[in-house]
């Protein structure tokens, strides 16, 4: 709960956790995968192998200098079918690797557990074990651990809410790797020397909220992690909600959590760096859920990265209807995509198809001026007058109004009754503000 | 990139998913939240109140959907607005009125006041309280000749409205009790008579979180306080009850459009709603003025707007001198 006892406007959203007590399956290993180069925040990788390569499980294929990035390695044994560059999700152009795998699934020889004594050679196995911010925003979690201020950074939030409907992978990552997330975060408070440990799960995940209170009992660490139990509203997982909810801190858009002393972290971010510090295997397969109405079996699996959105379906008993509407993550966030033959991501935590009323963009209306997007926005941000504003193409009002705080939840085109874009036009209007301020 | 969807899909921008209200459930709520003071308005006046809100319903879609057709526009009866402000609009007629002028009332309402500034949500002032005010001026006569209450045949005689008989022979000559005028047992407006009626709407639609507590509260309350100075208790609770206090408070000054969107803007149109129609029932020639605080504040609401989101969110002051070459 924030300060004082408040709460940052939220909304209620229908939870649609249909695969919540789905157990994870393993999915077989597809004849080729398809592996971006740009699957973080920042510079795409270079490719380190060529075409003919014959290549392992977990090994190496892709990396590069640039300080905000993080390697990139091969989900599949087999031989480099071809490197080339395919239209990415957004519309720009990324650089791929696909591999034909053999089926055997080799292990590289490179994977051992790594030596780690001190904080510096924490970051450089977390640097080595590919590791993304995978709760969506993907970027690298060894500069995220590494804050400038790290001396004035004393408390973790694990970031474990799962706020947007449908998705339910990281509620099986609590029940089903439990230990790997404990092993995460007494890793990072170890390494970091952080005083305190706050696992935020909303309320609608009680069979989580138990596990994780077992578990931290069991460890002894009941004075230092706490599972912070929060409401089930929309957004609880931003990063910025979070942040408030926990700890009664305001973020501002644009500032780190370190700069007010927090660090903060998905999930499954922090079980996979538990389980990395284990066993040494990099990051090459992803827990996603797979829902909708167009996808005859609905379930949580463990999908290599790189394999392609129609072989997932497959392996969930493929479509039921002919899709119209495929998201990549979830449906107040998530992305349409233009094709099932994306390949998986680092960040990827479902794939939803959709068929029917569903997949239809609503019909827009004229505003009401009923102002329930402004009772919706978790910074009480104004979406009629910053739209109005935007259509003038006002930079000064637009700076008045504050839209650069939007971080685009979509709550207040989710509540508008005229199913206004409000949303998509404050992206709009933030880019226009970027582009006007570079000039 | 080929395979059997490329192409085939929709591409939108996030949320994919819409919220369980749109306009239309706001409108039918309103409705449902109307019906109340529609029984009340038949009770009181007999099959005439039914026909004439039918008509200045039947008349309101009709106009709306030609307007749409003329103007070639998104069609937009189905949002149930049109509707909402035929019920208005009707409740704020006598029951006996012509049905040509109750039309004639409609096409004001809807073609001038509600389509010809661009349809739902372009509006700047309320329809229904616009044409009622229209009306009030070109058809004088008709607008104020009040069928009387249960029992009487409609065309019978005309009685007084306990406002109305205040106006000209000031507090004494109110015949009706103060609690004939909460249930609704006087002379009036189809919609306007059962303050009862009125109440259980308007907590329907605080309930179902259609309205804030804000515009009406401080309107009721503003109302109540001038009452109270003017006659204490009796006086606080006659002016509540009488007249279009109460519809006005609960249905035609929430109205979304035309009222201040921020609580701070709806709290001072509440309070000016109260205080004109105080102002106009106390000191002014017409006995009833709900109408036109309403009309008035609505014209003012763009300002309190502007001073509301002003407040929170300051433009940069110009540096001394300022730009000359904006000017």
């Amino acid at each position: 709960m924030g300060q004082q006892g408040k709460h940052l406007n939220s909304i209620k959203v229908s939870h649609e956790k249909h695969t919540s007590s789905c157990e994870t399956e393993i999915m077989a290993v597809p004849e080729t995968v398809c592996i971006s180069m740009s699957q973080h925040i920042g510079a795409p990788c270079q490719p380190l192998v060529k075409k003919g390569d014959y290549v392992k499980v977990g090994q190496k294929i892709g990396d590069t200098d640039a300080f905000v990035s993080a390697p990139i390695h091969s989900s599949v044994s087999g031989t480099v079918q071809q490197i080339t560059n395919i239209r990415s999700v957004t519309g720009g152009s990324d650089q791929v690797v696909i591999i034909e795998a053999d089926g055997k699934q080799e292990l590289s020889e490179e994977i051992k557990p790594p030596v780690v004594n001190d904080m510096k050679e924490f970051i450089a196995a977390v640097r080595e074990s590919g590791v993304v911010g995978l709760g969506g925003a993907s970027f690298p979690t060894h500069i995220k651990l590494n804050p400038k201020n790290l001396d004035e950074v004393d408390t973790l939030i694990v970031n474990a809410a799962e706020c947007e409907p449908f998705i339910t992978s990281d509620h099986r990552l609590m029940l089903e790797n439990t230990e790997d997330i404990m092993d995460g975060i007494i890793a990072i408070m170890k390494y970091l020397d952080l005083k305190m440990g706050y696992i935020g799960v909303e309320e609608n995940k009680p069979d989580a909220i138990e596990a994780l209170n077992k578990a931290i009992a069991d460890r002894g660490k009941s004075d230092v992690i706490k599972v912070q139990v929060l409401r089930a509203r929309y957004p609880q997982g931003a990063e910025r909600v979070m942040v408030y909810e926990v700890t009664g801190k305001t973020l501002d858009a644009g500032m780190l959590p370190a700069q007010v002393g927090v660090i903060l972290s998905n999930v499954t971010t922090i079980a996979f760096i538990g389980q990395y510090l284990r066993t040494g295997k990099p990051l090459t397969k992803k827990r996603v859920t797979i829902d909708g109405n167009a996808v005859n079996e609905p379930k949580n699996i463990l999908v290599p990265i790189g394999a392609r959105i129609a072989d997932v379906i497959d392996a969930c008993g493929g479509y039921k209807a002919e899709p119209k509407k495929i998201l990549m993550g979830g449906p107040m966030m998530g992305r349409a995509v233009y094709s099932d033959e994306f390949p998986i991501v680092k960040n990827n935590n479902a794939i939803l198809v959709f068929d029917g009323p569903q997949a239809l963009i609503p019909e827009e209306t004229g505003c009401i001026k009923c102002g329930i997007c402004t009772r919706a926005c978790p910074f009480d941000l104004l979406p009629v007058s910053m739209v109005a504003a935007y259509e003038k193409r006002d930079v000064e009002k637009l700076e008045a109004l504050k839209v650069m705080q939007c971080m685009e939840c979509g709550s207040c085109s989710y509540v508008c009754p005229a199913r206004r874009p409000l949303s998509f036009t404050h992206k709009m209007a933030k880019g226009f503000l970027k582009e006007a301020a570079s000039k | 990139m080929d395979n059997k969807y490329h192409g085939n899909l929709t591409v939108s921008s996030a949320p994919h998913l819409v919220g369980p209200i749109s306009t239309q459930k706001i409108m039918a709520i309103v409705l449902i939240a109307l019906i109340p003071a529609f029984i009340s308005g038949i009770i009181q006046f007999g099959y005439r109140a039914a026909i004439l809100t039918i008509v200045c319903v039947a008349a309101c879609v009709l106009f709306e959907y030609l307007m749409n057709k003329i103007l070639k526009k998104q069609q937009t009866v189905g949002d149930l607005s049109a509707v909402v402000t035929g019920v208005l609009l009707a409740f704020n007629l006598p029951a006996g009125l012509p049905y040509w002028i109750a039309i004639v009332g409609c096409f004001a309402a809807i073609v001038v006041v509600k389509q010809l500034f661009g349809g739902i949500g372009q509006n700047l002032v309320n329809p229904a309280v616009t044409a009622r005010i229209f009306m009030f001026i070109a058809f004088a006569t008709e607008m104020t000749t009040w069928p009387t209450a249960r029992g009487a045949g409609i065309d019978a005689t005309t009685s007084a409205t306990p406002l109305g008989e205040l106006a000209k022979g000031g507090a004494d000559a109110v015949t009706a009790s103060n609690w004939d005028l909460f249930i609704g047992n006087v002379g009036g407006c189809i919609g306007e008579v059962s303050a009862l009626a009125l109440l259980i709407g308007g907590v329907i639609l605080l309930v179902t979180g259609v309205i804030s507590w804000h515009i009406p509260v401080t309107f009721l309350a503003t109302v109540a306080v001038c009452g109270f100075i003017w006659g204490g208790l009796d006086g606080a609770i006659f002016h509540l009850c009488a007249g279009g206090v109460m519809l006005g408070a609960f249905f035609c000054a929430t109205d979304y459009v035309t009222s201040p969107t921020l609580p701070l803007g709806k709290i001072i149109f509440g309070i000016g709603c109260g205080l004109f129609t105080m102002l106009i029932r106390l000191f002014a020639s017409y006995p009833e003025g709900v109408s036109f605080a309403i009309l008035l504040m609505n014209i003012l609401t763009p300002y309190i707007d502007r001073l509301c989101e002003g407040r929170m969110y300051p433009m940069p002051k110009k540096a001394k001198g300022g730009d000359e070459s904006e000017k």
